[in-house]
């Protein structure tokens, strides 16, 4: 069957989601792929739900996935994936942040927070990888390369090592970053997922 | 080789290898990116104008001058710049003049889902949509061409989901053609009676030769596969078609929707079993091709409202359900955008959402609109770009004019600074002008906002990152006659002084403006100077009484082990809204003060 993939990240504005996304998208093109890659901007950095999707193959012509059809769903922070897990299909692949970002609707009491919503997750879905890429990021000395930890997930989990994405992250990051960001894509790709 | 582009990057480089030199725009999602990207290219003249009516005239002048030119718009844009663009058609173009819409079926980020194919009809002008960014290429270029050769303006239609999808574009030359000569001639281009009179049947006739081209232009194409299903389709429509049908289907690809292909479109019905029209809002293309004996499937099976996808074909075509659920049971958290942490909004709708009860705030459009969601609740009305200054005049005539016994509540207007110099400044004229006694408050954070930072009249910054002079919207208020004694300036950091200027404005019997002003705190320069300064919570002095949450502060957490607030440092950025609404002083400044 020939190659094709489809990609959903699934987050919060300003946790890098969209940055991810072009790297993926660019990788694949570079690799000689079709690719299409949606997005919504607009409110996004208000800390609204934010959602990127990527499709790649020999030829592509929606840029969004149906539903069912995810062959990974990534979420960023750990409630996020409820909006968008019935777009993975049956097998697909769901990888949770352990990591939780609790909207004022939360704080003020009129929203509740799904605290439990990991336990469902391994619960219902077969091939569900948990771990905390904020943490991890930390570790390496920044919490805002956690979206390149999970890029390094993602590149284990669908087996994509025969693309450079170690060139695709230096022609997306400023250089004085580069170090630190392929640091956490090793963390990520030599993390329990997968 | 091929680079990924969204679609608005890929109009402003089809744009500039078209060899545009003049373009206008006011921001607006979905269409920004269009002049970010434009105004990054060298060898052209790039400006943000104060609204789209500026911008579309800008564009107008640069093509009767003979140069390629376009403005660009978000959909409801086009409802501002409309005046001018109904007596352009008249004119014809000199040089290229193609207007950029972007419509937003699905309503992201808009007020309404209008469908300005409707625009293209009524004006009597070209109509394009491309599907994918290299389309969005392709056809800005072949759009400055039929603008020349048909003398008419071009209407290019994106919807956001082009706007916002990359896809592969192969990049060419730019090729800057000849200027056009100028030459004066009043029947023309002044558009009196006698000329316009003259003017219309010249349009009309332009019309059906461009319906003889449309006939023939690749912008419109046939795919013949399986020939028991027709479907005629436009823009994204025609992506979500050719996945969910492949070679299941034959297609008519629609690329300009005005004037249609009619001949085509006949050929093509004849050819097929059944003929689907699949088109998102507006029955655009249906009812003309109905209009014409056609029979055809359309809005009895495929929604007006909303956006389409490829499972919503698929359903609508093959009957198929979308594939079962994992039946979680977990339901999301509500999370609506929200002011961000340090948002110089905030103190202000902290202090005048305690006028709730006694108050109509009339809102705008940018991101103080999100000032009606709890826990401010401060805005009451919401219309367009401008509205709210002119809506609560509106508000407080009526108000004098009701019975007696009517409640009667004081009206706000809320205006941020963009807006006010987009289309506020004549609602403040009619405010002092027939002394109506509102109160209107300017929102200045130095900055348009909403729609990811584009620099405004009062910034002192154009489009290309040269300095000019920041226009005084303190001077503009003075000018437009509010007497100096009913104008207050305020921080609306500091609770205290934005509470006076509220009570002050609240008690007014005169017209009176206040402005708030505090650099939006997502500006580099403000995220630079303020990086150390943070807020911190003494969990000693905490008693959970949650004020501080009240203010609606994303960076104000809970730890539900202790039952005590903290602040998330990251996001906080020390405004101290939060420590002055606290009743125990458990707040204090840390880091670098300035």
């Amino acid at each position: 069957m020939k190659f094709s993939k489809n990609i959903l990240l699934a987050g919060v504005g300003g946790q890098g989601t969209i940055l991810t996304s072009k790297i993926i998208s660019n990788g694949f093109l570079n690799a000689g792929y079709d690719v299409k890659m949606a997005e919504i901007h607009g409110m996004a950095q208000r800390g609204g739900s934010v959602t990127t999707q990527i499709r790649v193959g020999e030829s592509i012509h929606s840029p969004v996935i149906e539903k069912g059809t995810a062959d990974i769903v990534v979420s960023f922070e750990k409630s996020e994936a409820l909006r968008w897990v019935d777009y993975l299909k049956k097998d697909g692949i769901l990888i949770i942040n352990d990591y939780s970002i609790e909207p004022f609707t939360v704080s003020l009491g009129i929203s509740s927070y799904p605290f439990d919503v990991v336990e469902e997750y391994k619960d219902k879905i077969k091939n569900t990888y948990v771990f905390n890429a904020f943490e991890e990021a930390e570790k390496l000395g920044n919490p805002k390369v956690m979206n390149i930890v999970l890029l390094g997930a993602i590149v284990k989990c669908l087996s994509l090592e025969d693309i450079d994405w170690k060139k695709m992250i230096a022609e997306s990051v400023p250089e004085k970053h580069l170090n630190l960001n392929l640091k956490a894509l090793e963390t990520g790709y030599k993390s329990s997922v997968g | 080789m091929k680079i990924l582009m969204t679609g608005n990057e890929a109009v402003a480089r089809g744009a500039y290898e078209a060899g545009v030199l003049v373009a206008s725009a006011y921001p607006g999602t979905p269409s920004t990116e269009i002049m970010e990207n434009f105004s990054k290219y060298d060898n052209v003249y790039a400006e943000w104008a104060p609204n789209e009516k500026v911008a579309a005239e800008v564009a107008m002048g640069a093509a009767v001058r003979g140069v390629r030119s376009f403005a660009a718009m978000k959909h409801v844009g086009l409802n501002v710049a409309a005046d001018p663009f109904m007596s352009f058609a008249y004119h014809g173009s000199n040089g290229g003049l193609v207007i950029v819409t972007a419509d937003e079926p699905g309503m992201y980020s808009s007020q309404n889902e209008q469908d300005n194919r409707l625009y293209s009809t009524h004006a009597k002008v070209v109509c394009l949509e491309p599907s994918d960014s290299q389309e969005c290429l392709d056809y800005m270029k072949e759009a400055f061409n039929i603008s020349e050769r048909f003398d008419t303006t071009v209407l290019f239609r994106l919807t956001t989901r082009t706007c916002h999808s990359k896809t592969p574009v192969q990049l060419g030359e730019r090729i800057v053609p000849p200027t056009v000569d100028f030459k004066k001639n009043s029947e023309k281009y002044v558009m009196v009676p006698a000329h316009s009179k003259k003017r219309h049947p010249v349009i009309e006739e332009n019309l059906l030769q461009l319906k003889n081209y449309s006939n023939t232009t690749m912008l419109n194409r046939i795919e013949y596969y399986n020939k028991k299903i027709g479907i005629i389709c436009n823009g994204i429509s025609y992506q979500y078609a050719k996945e969910v049908m492949g070679e299941n289907a034959s297609y008519l690809k629609i690329g300009m929707c005005n004037p249609l292909p009619d001949q085509m479109i006949k050929d093509f019905a004849k050819n097929v079993d059944v003929l689907y029209v699949i088109e998102e809002n507006e029955p655009f293309m249906e009812t003309q091709i109905k209009s014409w004996g056609i029979n055809c499937i359309g809005k009895n099976l495929f929604p007006i409202c909303g956006e389409f996808s490829p499972e919503l074909l698929r359903e609508k075509l093959l009957g198929v359900a979308p594939s079962g659920s994992y039946g979680i049971e977990s339901t999301p958290p509500s999370r609506p955008p929200v002011l961000c942490a340090g948002c110089p909004h905030r103190g202000l709708f902290h202090e005048l959402g305690k006028y709730r009860k006694k108050a109509f705030f009339s809102g705008d459009i940018g991101c103080y609109s999100l000032g009606y969601l709890p826990p401010f609740e401060a805005i009451d009305l919401t219309i367009d770009m401008g509205a709210s200054i002119s809506t609560a005049q509106g508000f407080q005539r009526a108000n004098e004019m009701s019975d007696k016994n009517n409640t009667k509540l004081k009206p706000f207007a809320l205006i941020g600074d963009s807006t006010f110099f987009h289309s506020g400044i004549t609602g403040l004229v009619n405010m002092t002008y027939n002394k109506t006694p509102i109160t209107t408050i300017i929102l200045d954070n130095s900055i348009t906002a909403m729609t990811g930072h584009q620099d405004n009249p009062g910034t002192g910054i154009s489009a290309t990152g040269s300095i000019t002079d920041k226009v005084s919207i303190e001077k503009l208020v003075l000018a437009c006659g509010v007497s100096p004694e009913n104008l207050v300036i305020v921080d609306p950091y500091d609770l205290g002084s934005t509470k006076e200027a509220i009570k002050k404005g609240y008690q007014a019997t005169e017209p009176f403006v206040i402005i708030t002003r505090r650099e939006c705190a997502l500006l580099k320069p403000v995220q630079i100077e303020r990086a150390k300064m943070k807020c911190q919570v003494d969990p000693e002095k905490c008693k959970f009484c949650k004020a501080c949450v009240r203010t609606g502060c994303p960076a104000l957490q809970i730890n539900r082990e202790t039952d005590k607030v903290f602040i998330d440092t990251v996001q906080c950025n020390g405004c101290s809204v939060c420590l002055q609404v606290c009743p125990y002083d458990a707040i204090e400044r840390v880091g670098e003060n300035k």
